[in-house]
């Protein structure tokens, strides 16, 4: 097979539940299929959910998706899976997927598992020996990891294709990962399926650009595009594909009769989401270059993307950790008529005085207007302030659970005691939440162990 | 000099990354491209994002792409998770960024905006 087809249907934990059939019914000569459920701080959620119950700590939601590809299985449909899935504890989510598949009446599957990504005990060690320790600093701002070690919730070194790529080769169907790098499980098949040397950087960093565009699901087909109000269908968006070649080129691409489109533009965008240095992107599996590449726009949804340039990676893994950082809560009221932005406003200070006397002052606190440009506060000047309506979002955050529960009954006396025109109190008093630190930091590759198993439905 | 809005010559998409955002602006033509190198600087950049409270701005030049990547840090303070503004993955600042006026040289109305 000259050509691997890599699809992508979760862009993240809460994308479209139906896309993974969707797509694989709609793309029969799909290979591959990868579905993306983590994101940064996704695992903190997953370590709540293991406490109360050790057989939890991944994304339940792949089992139902397992459940819902089942009868392709079934019907002697070769369709395979990369996910991260796995979260925290990626044995457990691979005994749930047997437990359904076999329910299901599906048989001769085989499960891989990565995991070895769990890198806490590093973290808590390196600490335990030197608490002033330089080891595991934030990546962004130096912090020293003493600031927060008591804290620490969860560390996950984002790992690389080499062991999905490994659990392929010995035979998985599916495979189910922890933390891995989002480009990752795409190069992993396709590391497998050309049979690559793991230092073949140009062709690995061909195959981590694709990885990379597909990663979001739909934004690569339209989805939060600029000119999105033109795609055609928005209510049917095709999921993406990748058609990877053996020298690590693709031509990204979507199942036809689906809405949406793939274009220059849309894959324009999408190379550039959320990147830094384009000559040096990181990722576990090679340092890719973008500076090199080319797209081609060949028509009929259908993109070429080739001449990624890539070297050696990092000696070290990124690791995501994740550290208790306490409460916060956010309430909405709308405001109508004359003057709305004005009357919001003060709504939000009477809210905030109010705490203040109450000796419930948050230790952060933000009050918006939304409809007045308040994604971008003061970016776009003072032009729209005179609008009609405004919502009134107000938002605190404290180490203190009571002082964020005690601002959740402060919204409603406005309705009341507020401007006339106040309304939209039918949700009621806004949740707590507890909040998770983001502690980007790094460890020595050597330090991080793989490992690989394969269990059979 | 005619003014005009920067989507009218470009196109942007923008996400986070832990307390930084970057914001990627795609030009329409090539000579858009040439254009928005020496208009759209570092300065001019950093300016339009102030008032977010944006720490330094680095930018990074694809004349392959014919786009220009910003990277502005500190703008999402504390990152996704922590920062309580109700953008906090910084998903609007390409839109923002398209909101730009620019005074553009009346050469480049016809070339800077044709699609491609």
């Amino acid at each position: 097979m000259a050509t691997l087809r890599i699809g992508n249907a979760q862009g993240f934990w809460g994308d479209a539940a139906d896309a993974p059939l969707r797509l694989a019914s709609q793309a029969p000569d799909l290979n591959w299929l990868t579905l993306d459920y983590l994101a940064e701080v996704s695992l903190s959620i997953l370590a709540k959910q293991r406490e109360r119950d050790p057989a939890r700590g991944y994304a339940r939601d792949f089992i139902d998706v397992i459940e819902s590809l089942a009868p392709l299985w079934r019907s002697d449909r070769r369709l395979r899976i990369v996910s991260n899935a796995g979260g925290l504890n990626p044995q457990a989510c691979a005994r749930a997927a047997i437990e359904a598949l076999r329910k299901a009446g599906c048989e001769n599957l085989r499960i891989g598992i990565v995991s070895g990504d769990d890198v806490l005990p590093a973290l808590l060690d390196a600490h335990r020996t030197d608490a002033a320790t330089s080891a595991f600093a934030h990546l962004e701002n130096g912090r020293r990891l003493g600031a927060v070690a008591d804290r620490l919730v969860t560390a996950n070194a984002y790992l690389g294709a080499a062991p999905v790529a490994e659990a392929i080769r010995r035979g998985a169907d599916i495979v189910i990962t922890g933390r891995v790098a989002d480009p990752s499980l795409t190069v992993g098949p396709c590391l497998a399926h050309f049979g690559w040397a793991a230092d073949d950087y140009p062709r690995i960093a061909g195959a981590t650009i694709a990885g990379h565009l597909i990663e979001c699901g739909a934004q690569v087909t339209g989805g939060i595009s600029t000119d999105w109000l033109t795609i055609p269908d928005p209510a049917h968006i095709g999921f993406p594909i990748v058609e990877v070649l053996d020298d690590g080129a693709c031509i990204v691409t979507k199942p036809p009769g689906t809405g949406g489109h793939v274009n220059e533009r849309t894959v324009k965008e999408q190379l550039l989401y959320e990147i830094g240095d384009p000559a040096r992107y990181l990722s576990p599996d090679a340092t890719v270059s973008f500076l090199t590449l080319r797209v081609v726009d060949k028509g009929s949804d259908r993109v070429r993307v080739y001449g990624a340039s890539g070297t050696a990676p990092p000696t070290t893994y990124k690791v995501s950790a994740t550290v208790r950082g306490g409460f916060r809560a956010s309430g909405t009221l709308l405001v109508f008529g004359r003057d709305a932005i004005a009357k919001a406003r003060r709504c939000g200070e009477i809210v905030l005085s109010r705490l203040k006397e109450a000796r419930c002052e948050p230790a952060r606190a933000e009050v918006e207007c939304l409809g007045s440009g308040a994604a971008v506060p003061g970016v776009l000047g003072e032009a729209r302030l005179d609008a009609i309506e405004t919502v009134l979002r107000i938002s605190v955050a404290d180490p203190r659970r009571e002082v964020v529960e005690r601002f959740t009954r402060e919204m409603a006396p406005l309705i009341t005691a507020g401007p006339q025109g106040i309304t939209g109190y039918a949700d009621g008093r806004p949740a707590v939440r507890e909040v998770f630190e983001y502690w980007p930091t790094l460890i020595e590759r050597e330090r991080v162990r793989p490992s690989v198993e394969i269990l059979e439905v | 000099m005619p003014t005009l809005r920067l989507s009218e010559l470009a196109y942007a998409r923008s996400g986070d990354k832990g307390a930084s955002a970057n914001v990627g602006v795609i030009a329409k033509t090539p000579a858009a491209y040439d254009f928005l190198r020496g208009e759209l600087s570092v300065e001019r950049v950093r300016a339009f994002f102030e008032p977010l409270g944006v720490g330094n701005v680095v930018r990074f030049e694809l004349p392959n792409l014919g786009a220009l990547n910003f990277v502005l840090t500190e703008i999402l303070e504390g990152g996704g998770s922590v920062n309580l503004r109700i953008d906090a993955q910084g998903k609007s600042l390409g839109q923002a960024i398209l909101e730009m006026s620019i005074d553009v040289p009346a050469t480049l109305l016809n070339e800077g905006t044709r699609h491609e």
